[in-house]
């Protein structure tokens, strides 16, 4: 708090910034803007951990039983005589990529990076809260993903029984090599991560209800703030049950307790457990893992509203229902989590509950996607290769959140659970609408983060090859599941009824290979740009927001002089009567104008 | 091989893409031209590509309706699956006119309104009315969807009637098991303890728990007797004294659910579950009879498995620890579902487990045969000849005093004290 303190002075200081030394300014910096940047950078090592996991199980799934030179180059002769994935490896593959993206990648590097990016820069603050917490909440994110990383290289392969981890299957490693030293280590990286999640989330939420500028009203705040509020708020309620979860495991694991075992015959022995409910574990990670999904989704729907509303020039309509559907839809995610056990022989009544409160999220869902469609409607639209991913995010968020009504349904439920329809399902609406969240964020604020602009026609290809093999990806699983195929099958081949559908594996697998490449352009543009872009503007898209009125050359403090002071909301854009179509937030209200 | 070239070359093709942006961006800053600002050619070739990719888009929605439809499931096989089939095919019709409807809207949008200078943004930002009437429809919508759901759910999981053919299905890794109730219709008691080679399923009764006490001082005497007379690593030895421990547990805990046993059967007398193990039938085929209910309880032994039956539109998971129940009435046969539906003469229904459960989670099956009443009480006639257990003349207690051997008393006494939770 000292050094941030002192830095409010404004650049009496100024001189002091240049004695900083390489450890200070970028290893175990407190600056929230090159935290931001740690984050990102991680995250993007990990999805490219997560991406050739997934091309690896993908390759299985197409040519079931072939031998690849890709595949035996990355597992070895131990996971994959031959090139042939071992079908414990294939477990774990998807286990581990389950758990990277959705964490590590969507959690971890989405809102470890906007937040600590934007909401100082956003609501005018000097730091966040705390630099020092915030700074741990970076190294226990790297630690916990070294730890997820090393898990890797253990013997018995790490953590296989799915993302979800579900005990018996995770407790016992007589069941499956991976539930071995992999799950404990899985277990361990989980831990730190969910304290790095909560640092993180305290000093979120404490930065903005604390330190907002003089004028920024609570009702004039961006809306990517709103959804980073809200996004804090949902993983500090239910990020503690999930560890919970995680111990009662460890116990049960390796301390003899049996929460959640009971009446186990195993390699052929009777197990001591008796009394504990498997189901109990179930509970308590859905008690986090339907909070998750809007963990990952909502700071990408907030971006995109910040993005929609600057590139269509207009300002976002349905301001207030926005932040009325952010807070909506963040209460009704912690009262959903028994829409993931329809089937597991939880009571029937208690299933008809969850039933309506989950269509009910439908309906907030349904007011944002309406609201985009509007502001874009007589908009004045540049395509920037953010608004592009915007757009995109706007069409998988339709594409996934009509068939999750399906999945809600637990009539309907019953016939799909666990096939590749939820697959389908779960990675258009979190998965994509997510990473194209993301995406747009990386290209939006990328002259905030490095002063440089990317290259836009990378951007655009980029785009399109990761919009068209999205689709051609998930948009086919929707019909391998209604075919009854259940998802985390290490093959078809055993089963005749699937023979119609096995196909569009093949099909799947080259649009997944199409896609990852497309990363790499993404991933060079984004290096490459770092050192080498061109130098971009203080203000390069036009936009209202208080990050903007900062020097492109990033300083602690954020700010030379005095704290800006805020007069009006963020979107106003094409307002009649004015000059330019943008005003700034910093703006006064000329004495007769209205806000909004 | 061939593969790897191919890749070499995407990979070539990636990093071809990349130099050429760069020599455009140089290219355009000769022609005194940022690269970064988006020129109105950039705007509207985007735009044009928003229109292109919606046709596309719905194209590849029909082209995999097309191609794939008729390789979707078949007809449900359940009377509660034609239902849910209905219901589904009704939600599709709202869900395909909201996503047709949305992504037309969304997608002309953005390539209609493309940037020019000359013009600006239409200043809108908001209108009640409107948000009013976009938040009224859908949840009037889903209201309609909730009540049919929950309509459909509440029929399709309300307990099954006293008549209806009981089935047991029993899950391990990664096999399933079937086992029907025998002549007297009731499914005998269970206890995890009791499985071994000849009762997979741990079926209780005098005779299984006898059986199983006495393997048990067979393995006890066995590593005893290891453990004394054979030179060992210290490691070796703990673990060895650790397993005579367990199994002395197990054994101890065998002992009291006989006391258990012989207690609930003195106290109900015919009433007791623990009477009717011995005539059930443990088979590995999965048969139902066409129209007539059938209440399935599925059990597991070691993890979390589900029992999945496609053309039935069931599911219910497996779970250690705990029955679990589903019920559902067959509709078709095996044999007209081969012969008229799917015209395949090597069709079968399937169970199939549908939570992953370890390696050979994905085959992990087991036919199932749909009959005609007569076919299967003339099957259920045959799996009567194999019972469990040779039947005694009549149900009796067993009323023999109990051996106790060397053995069990060494048995620790707060294990004996321990009263078996069942």
């Amino acid at each position: 708090m000292g050094a941030i303190t002192a830095h409010t002075e404004g650049h009496a200081h100024h001189a002091h910034h240049h004695e900083e030394s390489f450890i200070s300014k970028y290893i175990f910096t407190q600056d929230h803007k090159m935290i931001g940047k740690q984050f990102l950078v991680t995250a993007i090592f990990m999805a490219w951990v997560a991406v050739i996991m997934s091309i690896l199980f993908r390759l299985q799934l197409a040519w079931p039983g072939e031998g690849f030179a890709f595949t035996n180059f990355f597992l070895g002769d131990k996971w994959a005589p031959g090139g042939v994935l071992d079908p414990n490896m294939y477990l774990a593959l998807v286990t581990i990529h389950g758990t990277i993206m959705v964490f590590f990648v969507l959690t971890g590097g989405l809102s470890g990076t906007f937040s600590n990016l934007l909401i100082p820069l956003q609501i005018g603050a000097r730091d966040m809260a705390s630099g020092f917490i915030n700074m741990l909440s970076y190294w226990f994110f790297f630690l916990s993903s070294m730890v997820m990383l090393a898990s890797l290289f253990v013997e018995g392969g790490p953590a296989s029984s799915g993302w979800t981890v579900y005990p018996p299957l995770s407790a016992l490693p007589q069941t499956i090599p991976g539930s071995g030293a992999g799950m404990t280590l899985w277990l361990v990286s989980m831990t730190l991560f969910i304290a790095s999640s909560l640092m993180g989330g305290l000093n979120y939420v404490a930065t903005i209800l604390n330190l907002r500028t003089k004028g920024m009203k609570m009702t004039r705040l961006p809306l990517t703030v709103w959804a980073f509020l809200i996004t804090a708020v949902l993983g500090i309620l239910s990020f503690p049950v999930l560890l919970s979860a995680a111990l009662l495991l460890l116990m049960d694991r390796s301390m003899g307790t049996s929460f959640y075992l009971s009446e186990i015959h195993v390699a052929g022995e009777a197990l001591d457990h008796v009394g504990g409910s498997p189901v109990l574990y179930q509970h308590l990670f859905w008690f986090l893992g339907h909070p998750e999904v809007y963990i990952v989704l909502l700071p990408a729907l907030g971006i995109t509203s910040e993005i929609i509303s600057t590139n269509a020039r207009k300002p976002i309509f349905g301001y207030r229902a926005m932040i009325g559907s952010i807070l909506a839809i963040g209460f009704l995610s912690f009262i959903v989590w028994g829409h993931h056990m329809f089937v597991t022989g939880m009571n029937p009544f208690l299933g008809s509950v969850f039933v309506a409160t989950t269509l009910l999220i439908a309906i907030p869902s349904a007011v944002k996607v309406f609201n985009y469609i509007t502001t874009l409607w007589r908009g004045n639209i540049i395509f920037t290769p953010a608004m592009l991913f915007s757009v995109g995010l706007v069409a998988t968020f339709i594409a996934g959140g009509l068939t999750g009504i399906i999945l809600a349904d637990s009539a309907l439920d019953i016939n799909v659970h666990d096939t590749y329809f939820v697959v389908a399902h779960f990675h258009i609406v979190m998965g994509m609408s997510a990473i194209f969240g993301m995406f747009a964020g990386v290209y939006h604020w990328f002259p905030k983060m490095y002063g440089r602009m990317m290259n836009t026609k990378l951007g655009y290809a980029h785009f399109w090859l990761t919009f068209v093999s999205a689709f051609g990806v998930f948009f086919p699983m929707h019909f391998v599941g209604l075919a009854g195929a259940p998802r985390r099958y290490y093959s078809y081949s055993e089963f005749p009824m699937f023979n119609g559908v096995v196909d569009l594996n093949v099909l799947i697998t080259i649009f997944a290979i199409i896609g990852a490449l497309a990363q790499i352009i993404f991933t060079y543009n984004f290096f490459y740009s770092i050192k080498r872009g061109p130098k971009a503007v203080q203000n390069p898209w036009k936009s209202n927001t208080l990050e903007w009125t900062t020097p492109v050359e990033h300083i602690h403090g954020n700010w030379p002089g005095p704290l800006p002071v805020v007069h009006r909301w963020p979107y106003d854009y094409s307002k009649p009567g004015k000059p330019e179509d943008w005003v700034s937030q910093i703006t006064p209200l000329d004495h007769d104008e209205e806000e909004h | 091989m061939m593969k790897l070239l191919i890749l070499l070359v995407v990979v070539l093709g990636a990093v071809a893409i990349a130099q050429l942006a760069r020599v455009y961006e140089l290219t355009s800053r000769l022609r005194n031209k940022r690269e970064e600002d988006i020129s109105p050619a950039d705007n509207r070739m985007n735009g044009r590509l928003m229109w292109a990719f919606m046709v596309a888009y719905f194209a590849f929605f029909a082209w995999l309706v097309y191609a794939y439809g008729d390789k979707m499931l078949p007809v449900a096989a359940s009377e509660h699956g034609m239902e849910t089939d209905e219901l589904l095919n009704f939600n599709w019709v709202i869900l395909i006119l909201a996503f047709v409807l949305t992504n037309v809207l969304l997608f002309v949008f953005a390539g209609k309104y493309i940037h020019s200078t000359e013009r600006r943004a239409f200043w809108q930002p908001h209108n009640n009315r409107l948000e009013l009437v976009w938040t009224v429809i859908p949840a009037a919508v889903l209201a309609v969807i909730i009540i049919m759901g929950l309509n459909s759910w509440n029929k399709i999981t309300a307990p099954a009637g006293p008549d209806a053919v009981q089935v047991e299905l029993y899950a391990k890794q990664f096999d399933w098991t079937a086992r029907y109730p025998g002549a007297d219709g009731v499914l005998g008691a269970t206890d995890f303890r009791l499985i071994n080679g000849t009762n997979p399923l741990g079926i209780v009764t005098a005779e299984s728990i006898t059986q199983r006490l006495d393997e048990l001082d067979a393995q006890i005497a066995e590593t005893d007797s290891l453990l004394w007379n054979t030179i060992m690593a210290d490691g070796k030895r703990d673990e060895m004294t650790e397993q005579v421990e367990r199994l002395r547990r197990t054994q101890a805990r065998i002992i009291n659910l006989r006391t258990v046993m012989e207690l609930d059967i003195k106290e109900k007398g015919e009433a007791s579950q623990y009477l009717y193990g011995a005539d059930d039938i443990v088979t590995k085929e999965f048969y139902l009879p066409i129209r007539k209910e059938a209440k399935i309880l599925i059990r597991s032994r070691d993890v979390i498995h589900s029992a999945y039956i496609p053309h039935l539109r069931s599911q219910m998971n497996a779970v250690p620890g705990i029955t679990t129940t589903m019920k559902m009435v067959p509709t078709i046969t095996t044999d007209s579902m081969r012969t008229h539906v799917m015209k395949d003469e090597s069709f079968d229904f399937v169970l199939l487990c549908n939570k992953i459960c370890g390696a050979s989670h994905y085959n992990m099956q087991m036919p199932l045969t749909v009959t005609n009443a007569t076919d299967y009480d003339a099957w259920m006639a045959e799996q009567m000849k194999k019972p469990f257990q040779a039947p005694p003349a009549a149900p009796t207690p067993p009323t023999a005093p109990v051996v106790v051997d060397s053995t069990a008393a060494a048995v620790p006494a707060t294990a004996q004290a321990s009263v078996v939770p069942n």
